[in-house]
This record gives C-alpha cells, structure tokens and sequence, in this order.
C-alpha cells in the first residue's frame, strides 16, 4: 500500500485492516525522529495545518501540534472561546471562511457527533477527527494500536478489556472498532448505566463483573469517567465506582502477569484507577502519548505527501 | 386553471375507489355544481360539461391529512399557508388539519380565524385547524375550547411538545367531554427522551448519538389510554412510531377505550438506517425506528389499530438541516410524498388495496375529525383525487410545491401519484392539465 483510500480521516469505521497498517506501519518509522536531538524533519515545509477545537484539550491539541512541527508544517490553533462561534456563525461558514485561508489540513475537534462528516461535505481540505462527540476519536485509538503493538509485537489475537463509560466515550467507541478490525478480542466492562444499546454489533463483548472482564486480558484499558457528558449522574458516586470498576492494586492478583494497564487520559486518579496502579510498572500510559505524536505524524504525511494519488 | 369553477365535470371510465360504501368498480362520475352529482355507468352529462376519460384512473374521495405543520403565522420562511395548501393540492389532499405550534401558537380564536381565512383565500385545500389544549402550548392552563371551536378549530393538541402533566391531560379530555371535542396526543415522555436525537438502538451506538427509546413513545400512549379510559373522551394518537405503542392501542380498543390513532408514512417506509452519515433529512421526531416496528406499524394499519396516515409534514428551511446532527430541526415534508409511498409500501408491497389506502387518508381522518369527507356519493361536496396509479417520477427538489425541500425521498423513483384534485367542485390541482379549456 501507498497511500490511504480515505481522504479524511473521520473515524475508524471508515478505516479497512489494510489502511490502518499502513498507518502503525509509518508511525513506527517516523517515531524514531522524536528521539533525535534536532527533533524535526521537513517533508511537510510550507504545508498548514489548522487545529480548530470546539472542546477544550491539552493533550490531544498538543500532540497535533508537537507533530505538525515535527514535519516542519506550520500550524494555527483556534479554539471555541476565541472563535467566531460565539457571535452565532454556524459550523459550515466558520469552516469555510477558514478553508478560504488555503490551509491543507483541518484537525477537528467537536461536541457533536457528526460535526466532522458534515464540514467533509462541504470543504475541500482534509479533515482529521480529533474527537467528535460521543462518536469517535481515531487518532487516539491508532496510538493505542500502536502502543499495543510495540509492546507485544502483534495484535491479533489479543484480549483487550476496556472499563467505564463505554456509552459517553469516543476512545472506546474507536477502540473497539479499532481492535476488533485487527483481530484482537475486545471485551468491554463498565456499570450497565453506561451501556449502550447492542454494543455488541461493533465487535465487542460486554460483561458486567469487572473481575472476569479482566482476568484473561492481554491490554486493560480504564478510561476517563467523564462528568461532562452525562445529563445526570449515571453511577452514585465516585466512591462507589473506584469499588466496582475502579482499578487498584488487588487487581495485580487477578491479571495475568504480561497484562499492561492503558489509559487514555486524563486520568481521575482515585476513582478508575489508583495512582499505585497509574505509576506501576505496568503501566504504558506514557508510551500512548509519546506514540500519540508519531501517529499524528504519520496522518499528517499520508494525508499530504505525494504518496497518496489524487 | 387552479381555483377556477367549473360548471361540470364529467370523468368518463373511472375506477372508482368509494369507501364510504365499500365500493371498487369503473363507472362514470358526474360534478356539477360543487357537487357529485351522480356516479354509475354510461353516464351522460349536461351539454357543455367537459368530460374527461380517465381510462381505468383512480377516483378517490379527497384525501384528508390530519396532521401538517403549515408554520404560519411566524415562520413563514419554511412554509405559508399558501404554499403548504398548495402541496397539499398536489398531493391529492382537499382537507388538511393544521396543528397549532406556529408562533405565536394557535392558542386563541383570533389565531383560527386568520388560518382559515388564509386559507380560504390560497383557496388550494380546506384546512382544518387544530388548536392548542393548553395556553402558549405550556402545558398549564387549558385554552378555551369552546371558543376555538366556534372560530373552526376541529381538534385539540399540543403538538411538537406532549402534554407533560398528567394532571393536565385528565383535565383537558374531562372538559372536551363537554364538546365531544377530540383531543390528539403528541406522546412522548420528555424525561426519557430528553436530549435524544434519534431512535435508540444499534445506529444510535453506530452514531455516537443520543437516543430516544421506544419506551417514551409506549409510556406516553399507555398514560394517555389510561386517561381516555379514566374520562370517557375521545383520543387521537398522533404519529405512531413503535410497535408497542401499536399493542397498546390495539389492546385499549379492544376494551373499550375511545382512542384512534395515525401513523405517517415515513413511520411505514423508513427505518433508522436512514439517519447513517448524519443525515438530517432523516431526523423526526418521534424518530425512526427499527424494521420490527416498521413491521409493527404496518400490521397496525392492515388490522385497523391505526386508523389513518397522516404525513406530520413539518417543512424546515436549509439552515434548520445543514448543520450538526444534534442541532438540526425535526421533521420532514410528507405532502407531496405520502400518496406514493403508500402506493410503493401498501399496495405494492404489501398487498394493501385501493379502498384501504382511501379509507386510511380519506375516510378515517374524517371521520375522527367529524368532518365531511371520504365519500363518493350522490350529494356530497365534490371533493375527489384522480391517481394515476402507473405514472413514474422522481422527486427531485425543484418540482416541490412546498416552499421547502426538507424530504429523505429527494432523487427517488416513484410509481403511482395524484394527478388531479377537486375541492368543492374547484379544479386546485390539475398535472397534465386533463381540465383544461378549450
């Protein structure tokens, strides 16, 4: 493979086996420049790359950025609070005023699900989904990939267990397609309030006992539970989640000994995982944000270098 | 020609398709002033009536939409009287029932009066308007009934928003006992539905969005049966869209209950497949549902738990359905598209006949509505539709008549549609111009 069939990157269900190789498969050659003491390269020189953020983020902003600059590309960051949004310009002319500006790349970020696919109707530049409602967050699923794969040196036929807020969260949304496509078995765990309808029919199997979710788990994955998304409170308290579903040391006696714990950030230390757990050797949640760079890395070049065909 | 009086009419070879006496056989059909004047075979009409031969053509009384959302007064960007009623005209419809969530709300008889009166002048189809049950459509204080009702008001519903309150709702059918007025829930229990933008179910999962499960729908129509149960009042369901609303109902008739109930023809065509890609033309509320309740709906219809299709046209300018899923409005056009896809769905499909499709758009709703209408016979208003059951088009955007293009059937093939509709003996649709003079 040369270049991506996709011209945006808007979820992983868009994304086949193949295309999502090809993208582990440049990340991992290009990792290697962030460990070089001049720390960039200029295949992507005079290319722009706007971050557009309807949603607060730092990491996710930052790692977009740090990988543009990586590749030599010059980046604008505008965020809700500065943006014309606020004055009641709808999502179609704010994108389209700045596509007047020329750029070669939008990375998105949005409340709404959906909001990604609507401007890719109608611009021309390409879009990246950096997070879009409770729909998808691709990037932050391929560093996953990518972290996994480093590790263990394969995916197929892993056992990936993911835990929490399985309705509200993009990550596991795109997680779970994502590890399915590869051949991994995904099994997902979290307080039936955060399940949604027929999780099932994307790929995944759910239980409801965190125990035996976890006990023949390869990868545990916790994710952020995330007040902001809930209408109301869809659990009693934090108290009692950090019982149920929350991740502290006893779990090391029911994990496999290979198993690693993964967390996309941020982290609620003390409710979906103990800062004992957090900081174990087990632990590879710095790997992800330091693979999250090369990722976005290697979206940026695939999406713009002449390697993929008009 | 449209609005132009004809002294008579004679249409020549006919199927006529009359429910009111459960009668399909061709024949002749004679208007003469504003009147069906005579129908049988062999007809002769009087010298100078213009006759037409229809050849086999279907004759139907006047369809009759019980439920449409014409948006003025108030937001006459997305649609005007004039424009809906003429939609409606070119859809086969003589009679539409307006529901009252226009701004500021049909809460009042000065409101009725300027929606007739509008109407009468567009002069493209009889509205019928429904006003609303509470004040502003608040969901406190009742309107008052009898007075709307003396300005022209058919029905009573809060329409696009339920009636919240129990309470509220017992009042509301208790005191249109005193009219025999019928009441039409829009039932829906907000705090489950609450943010939701679409079916609840595996495209929702699909979609990262909120949904809206099948149980609002059930709990506000089991509420509402209880109620009708409770008072002894007359209840209409408006736009049936689950299968368990479709048991409930059935089960409620059965005992008793004074419920009737529609459905729309999107309800009996689509499911929530159609909203993949963030499709805003196919967001509704209630929304789509999956094929079991399709399935649902459509055994309703065959057995006569839903007694009539309504379209729930609800015309929404670009701007309302170009943006993010979430954001856009609900609802879509159905004036233009409900005839042929009960053609495509019903008949074709499902082995519907004619008289059945008469009976759900044209006999029921007048009946519910204790209007006239839905009949062929000798002496009634002439209001009738001549469907060419074999004519093939495509919706495209710029033959609509509706003032928007709000519809998930743009670019579809259809077969079988209204090609002529008389109102009061007035020609107010005529497609090929079979009436024209001269």
């Amino acid at each position: 493979m040369t270049k991506l069939k996709s011209r945006h990157i808007l979820g992983i269900s868009h994304l086949d086996r193949e295309e999502i190789s090809f993208i582990l498969d440049t990340a991992e050659s290009l990792k290697e420049i962030l460990d070089r003491p001049i720390k960039k390269v200029p295949p992507l020189r005079g290319k722009t790359i706007v971050n557009l953020f309807f949603e607060p983020s730092t990491r996710t902003k930052l790692s977009f950025e740090l990988a543009a600059k990586r590749l030599s590309a010059d980046t604008v960051g505008i965020s809700a609070s500065t943006s014309s949004v606020v004055k009641g310009e709808t999502l179609i002319d704010t994108a389209r005023n700045i596509e007047a500006m020329r750029p070669d790349i939008i990375v998105m970020r949005h409340s709404m699900s959906g909001a990604p696919h609507l401007l890719a109707r109608y611009i021309d530049s390409a879009i990246i989904n950096a997070g879009d409602g409770t729909n998808e967050h691709p990037s932050q699923a391929l560093l996953d990939l990518m972290s996994v794969k480093e590790h263990f040196g394969r995916i197929e036929g892993l056992n990936i267990t993911i835990i929490g807020d399985i309705a509200h969260s993009r990550v596991a949304h795109s997680d779970i397609l994502a590890f399915s496509k590869m051949g991994a078995k995904v099994t997902v765990c979290g307080p039936a309030t955060m399940m949604p309808p027929g999780i099932e029919t994307l790929g995944c199997h759910a239980l409801y006992d965190l125990r035996q979710a976890v006990r023949d788990a390869d990868v545990v994955m916790a994710l952020r539970i995330q007040k902001e998304r809930q209408g109301m409170a869809l659990f009693p308290s934090e108290r009692e989640y950090a019982r149920v579903f929350g991740l502290d040391t006893s779990i090391f006696s029911v994990i496999k000994e290979s198993c690693v714990i993964m967390h996309p950030g941020p982290i609620n230390r003390g409710v979906e995982m103990s800062p004992e757990v957090a900081d174990s050797s087990r632990a590879i949640i710095l790997d992800q944000v330091t693979n999250g760079v090369a990722v976005r890395m290697a979206l940026f070049t695939l999406l713009l270098t002449d390697s993929r065909e008009e | 020609m449209t609005g132009k009086v004809m002294s008579a009419i004679l249409l020549k070879n006919a199927r006529i398709i009359d429910p009111s006496r459960d009668m399909d056989l061709t024949g002749d059909l004679l208007i003469q002033e504003g009147e069906i004047a005579e129908v049988g075979p062999g007809l002769e009409g009087p010298e100078h009536a213009l006759v037409v031969d229809l050849n086999n053509k279907w004759v139907v009384p006047g369809l009759i939409d019980m439920h449409v959302h014409l948006r003025e007064p108030g937001q006459e960007y997305k649609e005007t009287i004039e424009t809906g009623t003429r939609a409606a005209a070119a859809g086969g419809f003589t009679k539409v029932a307006c529901m009252p969530n226009t701004s500021p709300p049909n809460d009042n008889e000065g409101i009725t009066r300027f929606i007739l009166d509008r109407a009468r002048k567009a002069g493209n189809c009889q509205v019928l308007p429904v006003a609303a049950v509470t004040m502003g459509q608040k969901g406190q204080g009742l309107t008052e009934f009898f007075d709307l009702l003396n300005a022209g008001a058919v029905a009573f519903s809060d329409d696009g928003v339920p009636v919240r309150k129990a309470s509220v709702m017992r009042l509301a059918l208790e005191y249109a006992l005193n009219f025999d007025a019928l009441i039409i829930s829009h039932a829906e229990e907000p705090e489950l539905s609450a943010q939701g933008c679409m079916n609840e179910g595996l495209t929702s999962t699909r979609l990262g969005l909120k949904g809206i499960p099948n149980a609002a729908e059930d709990v506000a129509v089991f509420r509402d049966c209880c109620l009708a149960e409770l008072t002894g009042a007359r209840l209409h369901i408006a736009h049936v869209s689950t299968k368990g609303a479709v048991e409930i109902i059935r089960r409620a008739k059965a005992r008793g209950v004074k419920v009737t109930a529609e459905t729309a023809p999107h309800y009996f065509s689509l499911t929530e497949e159609a909203v993949e890609g963030y499709n805003t033309f196919a967001k509704m509320n209630p929304p789509l549902r999956t094929e079991e309740d399709r399935r649902a709906i459509i055994e309703g219809l065959r057995d006569g738990t839903i007694d009539a299709i309504a379209t729930d046209h609800a015309p929404h300018e670009s701007l309302s359905k170009e943006c993010e899923f979430a954001l856009a409005a609900n609802g879509i056009i159905g004036l233009e598209t409900a005839l042929p896809l009960a053609l495509k769905v019903l008949v074709r499909e499902e082995g519907f006949s004619p008289l059945e499709i008469a009976r759900l758009m044209s006999q029921n709703p007048a009946s519910i509505l204790k209007v006239e209408g839905g009949s062929l016979e000798k002496g009634k208003s002439a209001d009738l539709t001549v469907i060419d059951p074999d004519l093939t088009f495509t919706l495209e955007r710029d033959s609509l008549f509706s003032k928007s293009f709000n519809s998930p059937f743009l670019g579809q093939s259809f077969r079988g549609k209204a090609i002529l509709t008389i109102m009061e003996g007035q020609v107010t649709f005529d497609l090929n111009g079979l009436l024209k003079e001269g």
